[in-house]
């Protein structure tokens, strides 16, 4: 099984004869690929180009000071902690639910990975605003964290509570697909030949998914680092304390310093570019690791 | 599988449940009252109306960008392939940042587009622009795998039958495409309505002009006036309710139409 690769060059590309029937005119494959690229590239392109342009805009010295800047590094503390903890509990999450859906039959299960998608298309602003009617002093369960001098908003769990809701259907969604192709057989054989519950997790249907895990855990953790509007509403944007990375962003750029919002901006774009990479690389494993489910 | 329910419970879906409990302690009058004051449709509107503007022209350049992606080879076909999920991938405040500095007055865009007398940062039409930028990946991906799939002998078969190659593509290749492109229509319009970072930045938030209501959601959760955020919020969540549905109606449609798989 080789994965087909698209070369410019390939021989059957030449060989096409000027008159396929599936093609257009020259001038017409001209105009589209034009507005293709001239799209992309003013959208997409140049926005990545001024992140870098602009933090790099006084020389790399004050690049580097606005990165180790005190709050700077603050900022960068609490990104990671909080991408940890949400990728960490989506990640045992996602592998439960996607085991649940793939492995067994039951009822409403349409209905479930509708709701697991949920959080994909609720506003972020109202991921973050959940949490506030929940754990704010007005909230739910306010008075009662308060009576137990437990902070929730305006806090490291707070912000990684938001952060785990917004990231929640990543991890499912890349391992259902694959685990439902897989289908059971394999596990079934292993059970058969005495293996347990729990090494037939580890030993077959682990190293199965291995590249989809990944792949989940990847998007996952660009958009926890990334996620800016659920945690704007539940941050507090205590300075030093309660500000990730792209509220830092924000404040500083509000602030009119540019050079270090840009410099904090072009880590996360360094960020989102290493993801994207990882990312197609990781297709690839996939594509090769799909067709084997004879 | 119980273990699955519980977390999602707990995560999803009591939180939002929370959301519509908090709303009926509102009177009917009250939450009327609150989402048909002038700010808050104001809000909606151009929430709402740039997200379906944003979402078609993301409508029309997706389909040329995924036509040109998987039909023609051009040099860089790949890396353009994979910058289609930048939009995607890159945090929506640093989108909103870039964006903004791109098409403010003095920036590489604003500048030549001043001269030309076009606005754009601080006013509706940076809103669009924004929402453009991020519903760029849903309508190329959704196509994308369909049109690589879809059967040649159909086209084939078209042209042999003496058919124009803009009538193929009008009559038989776009029908099969429809889906599709609805979904990804959908999808786009669904988070440019809720989108925030990266279009704050660029918006210039003046109250009735350019001000979107995931924002007036954060001005008057800051107001502490949660019943109006609440309200606000009940209103896009049902909408984006409604787009979910939509959406599985269409993937569904989709199937029926295609028995082969």
């Amino acid at each position: 099984m080789t994965v087909p690769r698209a070369h410019a060059s390939s021989p059957a590309e030449i060989a096409r004869p000027t008159h396929d029937p599936r093609t257009e005119p020259k001038a017409v494959r001209i105009v589209l690929i034009t507005l293709a690229i001239g799209f992309l590239s003013i959208f997409v392109v140049l926005p990545l180009v001024i992140v870098f342009a602009q933090a790099f805009a006084k020389g790399i010295g004050a690049y580097l000071v606005a990165l180790a800047d005190a709050e700077a590094l603050a900022a960068i503390r609490l990104t990671l902690f909080v991408a940890a903890t949400s990728v960490g509990l989506n990640l045992l999450f996602g592998l439960v639910a996607a085991w649940a859906i793939a492995k067994f039959d039951f009822g409403g299960k349409t209905l479930l990975i509708t709701l697991i998608d949920l959080p994909f298309s609720v506003s972020p602003v109202i991921s973050g605003l959940v949490f506030v009617l929940l754990f704010g002093a007005q909230g739910f369960f306010g008075p009662w964290l308060q009576a137990h001098h437990l902070q929730v908003l305006f806090a490291f769990p707070g912000i990684a509570l938001a952060t785990t809701f917004v990231t929640f259907p990543f991890v499912a969604r890349a391992l259902i697909p694959l685990m439902q192709e897989q289908g059971t057989q394999e596990e079934e054989a292993a059970i058969s030949l005495g293996a347990s519950g729990l090494q037939t997790f580890f030993r077959v249907t682990l190293p199965n998914i291995k590249w989809g895990v990944l792949y989940g855990v990847l998007l996952c953790n660009a958009r926890a680092m990334g996620e800016f509007g659920a945690v704007s509403v539940v941050s507090g944007h205590v300075r030093g304390e309660t500000n990730t990375m792209p509220l830092l962003v924000e404040i500083l750029y509000n602030e009119y310093q540019f050079v270090a919002a840009f410099a904090i901006a072009s880590l996360l774009a360094m960020l989102a570019l290493i993801t994207l990479i990882a990312k197609t690389v990781l297709d690839r494993h996939l594509d090769e690791g799909a067709p084997r489910g004879h | 599988m119980g273990l699955t329910l519980t977390w999602l419970s707990v995560i999803v879906l009591i939180p939002l449940a929370g959301l519509f409990i908090k709303s009926m302690e509102l009177s009917l009058d009250q939450f009327w009252g609150i989402i048909t004051s002038r700010r808050t449709l104001n809000a909606l509107r151009v929430s709402f109306g740039l997200a379906f503007a944003a979402a078609s022209v993301n409508l029309v350049m997706g389909t040329i960008i995924v036509w040109a992606l998987v039909r023609y080879r051009f040099p860089g076909r790949r890396l353009f392939d994979a910058i289609v999920d930048v939009p995607f991938a890159l945090p929506t405040a640093v989108a909103g940042v870039a964006l903004t500095s791109l098409f403010a007055e003095k920036g590489w865009l604003g500048a030549p587009l001043a001269a030309l007398g076009v606005k754009v940062a601080f006013t509706p039409v940076g809103i669009f622009i924004a929402m453009i930028f991020i519903g760029i990946p849903f309508v190329v991906r959704t196509v994308q795998p369909v049109l690589i799939d879809l059967d040649p002998e159909l086209e084939e078969a078209a042209a042999s039958l003496g058919a124009g190659r803009w009538h193929i593509v009008i009559k038989v290749i776009l029908p099969s495409l429809a889906p599709a492109l609805l979904t990804g229509l959908a999808l786009a319009f669904a988070r440019a309505v809720g989108e925030f970072g990266s279009v704050i930045f660029i918006a210039g938030n003046l109250p009735n002009i350019s001000e979107i209501a995931p924002l007036l959601i954060v001005i008057r959760l800051s107001e502490y006036r949660y019943a109006d955020a609440t309200a606000i919020a009940v209103v896009m969540l049902v909408a984006s309710f409604v787009i979910i549905f939509t959406v599985n109606r269409l993937q569904r449609w989709a199937q029926s139409r295609m028995p082969s798989n």
